[in-house]
């Protein structure tokens, strides 16, 4: 398999990451070595095998629905990069 | 009394609870010394003045019950520190302060130690050597332009050079044991689900663990005893008895069996790796050990399933950094523009290229072919352990296929970064425990460690082989202190 151009242009953009046109050879080079290393998996048959989704071998525990922290609205706006006293800021969305 | 910086951790404490020692005085000791190693580059983010004070104020009202009463201590910058910047290495979260602890923090505050600063780390503990820090490359105390291994490359180099008694960081794939091994320290990444996650900064949730770094794996046992504990506030935390793995700690390990799996004697393995592994085996049979042939025929696709699972993982983690709620913003056109740039000038090389790979095996038409496969094989290889714990108690294998090597080596070549991992890697797959310990020297006198697996929350055996075998390797660190001038 080989991961063209404009696949790294897709990914790009499903990431949010830009990328020019100089950096985009330089990550098709990469990741292309990295999918060939990844690709020794393809030996295995797996149809019979169930997926691994989590190691912890438990059940999830439950809580009661209660408020534990209340208040929090300067903490949470404190590391906002624009300051606004109560709201996060971002360019215009809607025209 | 020896030089109070070469003094351990277990020794600090017993000398300020004897009070031979004041808190002031030791912080005031590992203060000066890491005042006078900035070339290692160790940290990120220095707090010794706050040090001082609160070690002058624990001197005013000493609380020596605590496990860790008035001991300074520096740690990784990774886990989230309250009112002191946090950055996972990174220039996105270059100018964070979080508002809360983390509970592995948290818990070590609350035994009496003293928060010195932030070790420095590869960018959001992706990397093997901290060489994808933003803030620049680690010195490894052993030798001069020597990675200190990675991620938790400031940690082993702090711990190492002894600016800090002790440290703790965290393992994804190997971030705790690989720089353990590379600086001659001892290193343990505890079960998944023994520390909890809440705090540290997140990179591939299904694989990190906190755990101790130390001189020796007495410490180690102590720091693991305060930092693991059961915590709601982390849905993978698990419930479960945990040991005082200081105080039931023992050399006694006649009749346990330790496994020898052949699949780690990888191709081009250096002679050195091999000879130091047969000297391992000797010194486990010297403690009484039992030693079994074991097999864990899925070895060699641990990490092609690692390069799936940690990426995909990480892809959809790091999607918070968008430069709206916190950390550094990129202006832009619109709002698109501006998550754009912010993520492209924000992150690292090695960040993108995981972001990217996560995301392409987890897009739509990739998902079975990668993200599902790797899921399937990393349960073949959790079925390998758990088949080969039916005959062993613990299983011994070399740490790295290599010492550490010089900065800049291996930074053109994603895949041979990755290959260092290569034997730490199957431990979080299967969410095991694992203890790196120092073993021996190659030809250029530089540490080589060697490691135990141990069964799902089976800390206490691992510690007490390690224990056991540490006194009969009787490893001496070859610190020259090059750096202070």
């Amino acid at each position: 398999m080989s991961i063209n151009l404009k696949t790294i242009k897709h990914i790009s953009k499903l990431s949010r990451i830009s990328v020019d046109e100089k950096k985009v050879e330089k990550l098709a080079g990469d990741l292309n070595s990295i999918f060939n290393f990844i690709e020794k998996l393809n030996e295995l048959k797996t149809d019979n095998v169930e997926p691994l989704t989590s190691v912890a071998e438990t059940t999830l525990k439950l809580r009661s629905d209660e408020v534990k922290s209340k208040n929090l609205r300067d903490q949470v706006i404190k590391n906002s990069p624009k300051e606004n006293e109560d709201y996060f800021v971002v360019p215009k969305v809607i025209e | 009394m020896s030089e109070i910086t070469k003094q351990s951790l277990s020794e600090l404490v017993e000398n300020i609870k004897s009070k031979k020692l004041s808190s002031s005085e030791v912080t005031k000791a590992f203060v000066e010394r890491s005042e006078k190693s900035k070339e290692l580059n160790a940290y990120i983010t220095e707090d010794y003045t706050n040090a001082l004070n609160k070690a002058k104020k624990f001197d005013e009202k000493p609380n020596l019950d605590h496990k860790l009463p008035g001991i300074p201590m520096a740690v990784k910058d990774l886990f989230c520190t309250k009112d002191l910047r946090t950055t996972a290495g990174s220039k996105i979260l270059n100018n964070f302060v979080p508002t809360y602890e983390s509970t592995v923090t948290q818990n070590i505050w609350n035994e009496g130690a003293i928060l010195m600063g932030k070790l420095n780390c590869d960018e959001f503990a992706m990397g093997s050597s901290n060489e994808t820090s933003f803030f620049g490359n680690v010195q490894n105390p052993i030798d001069k332009n020597l990675v200190p291994g990675g991620s938790s490359g400031g940690s082993s180099s702090a711990v190492a050079a002894q600016l800090t008694p002790i440290t703790i960081g965290t393992d994804t794939g190997g971030s705790i044991r690989q720089p353990a091994s590379f600086t001659g320290t001892v290193g343990l990444k505890p079960t998944y689900g023994s520390c909890s996650r809440y705090g540290i900064v997140a990179f591939a949730s299904s694989l990190d663990q906190a755990g101790p770094m130390a001189q020796n794996v007495k410490d180690c046992a102590l720091l693991q005893e305060v930092i693991s504990t059961y915590d709601e506030k982390d849905s993978t935390s698990i419930d479960f008895k945990r040991n005082e793995y200081s105080k039931e700690l023992t050399k006694d390990i006649k009749g346990k069996k330790i496994g020898i799996p052949k699949e780690y004697r990888v191709d081009g393995m250096p002679k050195e790796i091999e000879d130091l592994w047969k000297k391992g085996i000797e010194y486990a049979k010297d403690c009484g050990a039992e030693i079994i042939d074991i097999s864990l025929p899925h070895t060699n696709y641990a990490l092609p399933t690692y390069y799936i699972v940690a990426p995909a993982e990480a892809s959809s983690n790091l999607a918070r950094y968008d430069g709206v709620k916190y950390g550094f913003r990129a202006e832009g056109e619109n709002l698109i523009d501006m998550y754009e740039k912010t993520r492209s000038e924000g992150f690292g090389a090695e960040v993108q290229r995981r972001i990217m790979i996560g995301t392409y095996v987890l897009s739509s038409g990739y998902y079975d072919a990668y993200y599902l496969k790797a899921q399937k094989v990393r349960k073949l290889i959790k079925n390998d352990f758990d088949d080969a714990y039916k005959k062993v108690d613990a299983i011994l294998t070399p740490s790295t296929p290599s010492s550490a090597f010089k900065i800049g080596e291996k930074t053109n070549d994603p895949v041979s970064m990755y290959l260092n991992d290569i034997f730490t890697v199957p431990v979080n797959l299967a969410g095991l425990p694992g203890i790196s310990i120092p073993a021996g020297h190659d030809a250029k006198g530089y540490p080589l460690g060697l490691q135990i697996i141990g069964k799902a929350f089976d800390e206490q055996n691992i510690l007490n082989i390690a224990y056991a075998m540490e006194e009969k390797i009787n490893f001496k660190n070859n610190i020259t202190d090059w750096w202070i001038k």
